[in-house]
């Protein structure tokens, strides 16, 4: 038996270490990476509270997420490779054409 | 038992989770997610949710992924780039870490006192009929959920149109 | 009698007022003095109706005409409602027929003007809300004709309003009214706190009803209510703003500050006796200004050389007689002397007027003399008025004044007979600078140059040369002349004046001669019948007792300030006729004494040194400089100060780079999660149960 806290808590854990990749990388590519790992803890969040009160609610909930990130995936990256050709760079900080 | 496996695929997760944080190139990065939603999967199954871990292997570690590694590839992207940040990244940096070490805390805080509350997990189906997870959830999925699954399908296509707009060369 | 008409009376200048206010700039002259003569003459005329019917058989002594509730809260109610006792038909009879006569003076004193339709305009104005002062069953309904006049006395002083010193006696006097006001105002507060109304009929009634209320709070309220007196009616300490007020035209003079406006003052201590009587100290104090301006507003007329100025000081002078009336509680001679007063004095400034409309503008009598041939009726019509102010028998105040004296002799006591002493004096000193004015004026040689005259010396204030612009409320000794009307130059020197001038004069000459005869006491054989006239309002049988006289004493008292008057006669004589360097070598003589009367016992400086300049510097530094410097811009800057830092820092949030978006993020996303599990869903309070 596991308490469902943990799960939980794992789930917290890897919630963070996403915000904490998405602030420091500089590569638009770990960038978004780091967003797909912040959205699979809340999967595992989901799941885990369908667990826990025997719904089937939670698991469609992730289905649904899935779906929609991988959606993201594929128009997110088609954005990064027009943004590759536009600035030459992967480095977010010289994204910055919109700086005041 | 159970603990076993979820402490030794949690541990993996999270390793997998840290090396995306510290590795400077991103393919490593892009592998090392892989390992992490391999866990994840792991971790589904044990909850009861057979068809999210096949899910999750099959779209997000056999196509997501494979579309960064892919991506990746194209663009040549090389090792991160370690100069110094410019203002705006220290700020990041400064704000950013309390900020993600207040949302960890927070929600650490708020599971661990629920503990009790929350109750244990044990492995396997849960409902104890003991009734198939694919059919439940392909049931309710087309019943009553049936004009969001539509609604997905159409937004499948018009990621797919966006990126097949997005990505192509100037003409 | 018809409750429509009586309503009329004070419409019916209101009217006027609305006619000639919007429209008097485009309609011509003739219109506008129809319009004016009407609104004065026809209420006159309803009064003379409501006289005869208030003196028929059988009418009741008073009787109120009720009119739209104004304020009721709970307890406290105010009507629109007229009161109309003996009192105020003899305060109606007043207004209206002076006011008519005055109107149609102006007519031809005003004919040169512009802004002819204006000053009937502010004219009835006036009217319409002294009438309303007159005719109130209540302190506030009188209150606001109080105020009302205070308002038109300012656009008509201020009518020149192109010369700064009628602009700044303008406003002298309705600030010097205002704190007069404030006095009333705490009065009906007080009344209001302690018998819950302000109708007359009520707080009176309740007054009577407890005859053993005396003193007190009742001292409080008579005292206050005197404040506001002093304001209006010019008494020690609030007369200042009377000499200045000259700067208006001489029937705003004539109307508002001889006859009318600052007679308010002492009607409403009449109206209100039932409240004095119950308070002794606050009838001495009446008593004991109103004598002490007698005298002290006496010796500067003394000396003053601007014909207007005698005259306005001569009015706070008597003004100052009927306060000490009222004072010793003789309310009924105060009112006599108010009506024999309103008519020779209206008469002198007409008068006075017409002079100044024959000398082409001048007003100073030293550069007069010698007009008693050149213009003879005003010279008989004011001679009528400078024999009734002294009180010669047998013209008008000869009766009133001597009522006065006599009556506040007999209030006995040391107080009694050292103000009776005081204001025989004050007889004496009244004599002599009126007949002063006399000499100066109409005898001895022309002190004044045809020629000049003749080729239009003096004009409109327009045509003033800078070297004559305005000193503010000083008489100097080297006075040049304060031009009043703008009298078209007249290419042909000094003449009489139309008879739309002349003929007033001539009516209010009859009057001062023969108006008092109605209060003749028996003492000289008369019935008094004004006396009669105003008993139920008065209730005699309260008054000092011995007021149905022996002919002993009263005929005494009387020839006593017969004595003084021909002394002050006989030294204005010597000093002006017989030889005329008496005076200024007297004034050498006596120098500083000589200074300090001529500068007005130097009090307006005085109140320019205590009270304005403080004020003033309050004003700056205080409520200038922190209140509205720092408080209330500080508040408007520092809004929008901190408007601007706050967008001064949240732009600095919007930079272009992505990771600091990032950042902002994060930070977001924490405070939110915070917020929603310790604020809006309390963690402890949540069940996760299933």
């Amino acid at each position: 038996m596991v308490p469902i806290a943990y799960y939980l808590i794992l789930a917290a854990v890897l919630f963070s270490i996403g915000v904490c990749a998405f602030l420091i990388k500089r590569n638009v590519i770990t960038i978004f990476m780091s967003i797909e790992l912040m959205l699979n803890a809340v999967n595992l969040t989901f799941v885990a509270f369908a667990h826990m009160w025997h719904r089937i609610e939670g698991q469609i909930f992730v289905f649904f997420v899935m779906v929609v990130a991988a959606a993201e995936a594929a128009v997110g990256l088609a954005i990064i490779i027009a943004l590759f050709r536009a600035r030459q760079t992967l480095n977010v900080d010289q994204v910055n054409l919109m700086k005041d | 038992m159970e603990l076993a496996l979820f402490i030794i695929f949690g541990l993996l997760a999270v390793a997998g989770a840290l090396n995306l944080l510290l590795q400077h190139h991103p393919i490593n990065s892009a592998l090392s997610l892989v390992v992490v939603m391999m866990s994840l999967a792991v971790l589904y199954w044990s909850l009861g949710a057979e068809f999210l871990a096949a899910a999750q292997v099959i779209v997000y570690s056999g196509a997501v992924m494979v579309l960064f590694v892919f991506v990746i590839m194209l663009l040549n992207a090389g090792e991160e780039d370690t100069s110094p940040s410019s203002r705006f990244s220290r700020a990041a940096t400064i704000a950013g870490f309390p900020g993600a070490a207040a949302i960890l805390c927070l929600l650490t805080f708020v599971f661990l006192s629920e503990r009790d509350h929350l109750g244990g997990s044990p492995i396997g189906g849960y409902l104890t009929g003991a009734v198939n997870n694919i059919e439940v959830l392909s049931h309710t999925l087309f019943t009553s959920l049936l004009l969001p699954f539509e609604v997905t399908s159409i937004l499948i296509l018009v990621a797919i149109l966006g990126a097949v707009v997005l990505a192509r060369k100037e003409q | 009698m018809n409750d429509t008409l009586l309503w009329l009376i004070p419409i019916l200048p209101f009217a006027g007022f609305l006619v000639n206010g919007t429209l008097g700039r485009k309609l011509p002259r003739a219109l506008v003095s129809t319009v004016a003569l009407l609104a004065t003459l026809l209420p006159a005329l309803i009064v003379l109706k409501l006289w005869i019917f208030m003196k028929s058989a059988g009418a009741p002594d008073h009787f109120t005409l009720s009119g739209a509730p104004w304020i009721a809260i709970s307890g406290f109610q105010v009507n629109f409602a007229f009161a109309i006792d003996h009192l105020t038909l003899v305060m109606l009879g007043i207004v209206t027929g002076v006011g008519f006569l005055i109107h149609v003076y102006s007519v031809g004193y005003m004919a040169e003007e512009e802004g002819y339709w204006r000053f009937f305009a502010y004219l009835n104005l006036f009217m319409f809300f002294m009438l309303v002062l007159v005719l109130a069953s209540s302190f506030l309904l009188m209150f606001v004709g109080w105020e009302g006049v205070g308002l038109a006395s300012y656009l008509l002083i201020g009518f020149y309003f192109k010369r700064d010193s009628a602009v700044n006696a303008g406003k002298k006097a309705f600030i010097v009214n205002r704190i007069g006001d404030f006095g009333f105002l705490l009065a009906m507060f007080l009344l209001i706190a302690h018998f819950g109304s302000l109708d007359f009929a009520k707080v009176f009634g309740q007054v009577d009803a407890a005859p053993g209320l005396t003193g007190g709070f009742l001292t409080a309220i008579c005292l206050l209510l005197f404040v506001g007196a002093t304001g209006k009616s010019a008494q020690i300490p609030l007369y200042i703003w009377l000499p200045d007020a000259m700067e208006g035209p001489t029937p705003v003079s004539a109307l508002i500050h001889a006859a009318t406006m600052v007679t308010a003052g002492v009607y409403m201590v009449a109206r209100c006796h039932v409240l004095f009587d119950r308070s002794p100290f606050a009838l001495a104090v009446v008593a004991i200004i109103g004598c002490a301006t007698a005298f002290f507003a006496a010796t500067i007329g003394m000396v003053q050389h601007d014909i207007k100025r005698v005259l306005a000081y001569s009015t706070i002078s008597q003004l100052g007689y009927m306060f000490l009336a009222c004072g010793v509680a003789a309310y009924e001679a105060g009112i006599f002397h108010l009506m024999t007063h309103a008519f020779f004095k209206a008469l002198l400034f007409l008068a006075a007027g017409s002079v100044i409309h024959a000398m082409g503008g001048e007003q100073d009598m030293r550069k007069m003399g010698g007009l008693r041939k050149r213009i003879p009726i005003t010279f008989y019509t004011m001679s009528a008025g400078v024999f009734a102010i002294t009180g010669v028998p047998p013209f008008a105040a000869f009766f009133s004044k001597d009522e006065i004296l006599y009556q506040t002799f007999l209030r006995g006591g040391t107080l009694g007979y050292a103000l009776w002493f005081v204001g025989l004096v004050t007889a004496g000193i009244t004599s002599f600078y009126m007949f002063r004015l006399w000499y100066k004026t109409f005898f001895g040689e022309p002190r004044f140059d045809e020629a000049a005259l003749a080729h239009g010396h003096g004009g409109h204030d327009e045509d003033l040369a800078p070297v004559h612009a305005h000193r503010g409320s000083h008489a100097t000794m080297v006075a040049e002349p304060e031009h009043d009307s703008g009298q078209a130059a007249r290419s042909h020197g000094v003449h009489e004046s139309p008879a739309v001038m002349w003929v007033p004069l001539a009516i209010l000459a009859v009057l001062s001669l023969i108006g008092g005869w109605v209060g003749v006491p028996l003492a000289f054989g008369g019935h008094n019948e004004f006396e009669h006239f105003l008993g139920p309002v008065f209730n005699p049988a309260e008054h000092v007792a011995g007021h149905i006289t022996a002919r002993g004493p009263e005929f005494v008292l009387a020839l006593t300030s017969l004595l003084a008057v021909a002394i002050g006669w006989y030294f204005a004589y010597v000093f002006y006729y017989r030889k005329p360097g008496t005076a200024a070598a007297l004034a050498k003589r006596f120098k500083p004494l000589y200074n300090l009367l001529d500068h007005k016992y130097w009090v307006d400086e005085i109140y320019g040194r205590l009270i304005v300049s403080p004020l003033l510097g309050f004003s700056r530094v205080v409520l200038g400089g922190l209140v509205d410097g720092l408080i209330i811009q500080g508040t408007g800057a520092t809004l929008g100060g901190s408007t601007r830092g706050l967008g001064w820092l949240t732009r600095r949030m919007q930079s272009g780079n992505i990771r600091s978006y990032a950042g902002w993020l994060a930070l977001g996303a924490a405070a939110v999660i915070a917020i929603v599990l310790f604020v809006v869903h309390p963690a402890s309070a949540n069940s996760l149960t299933r």
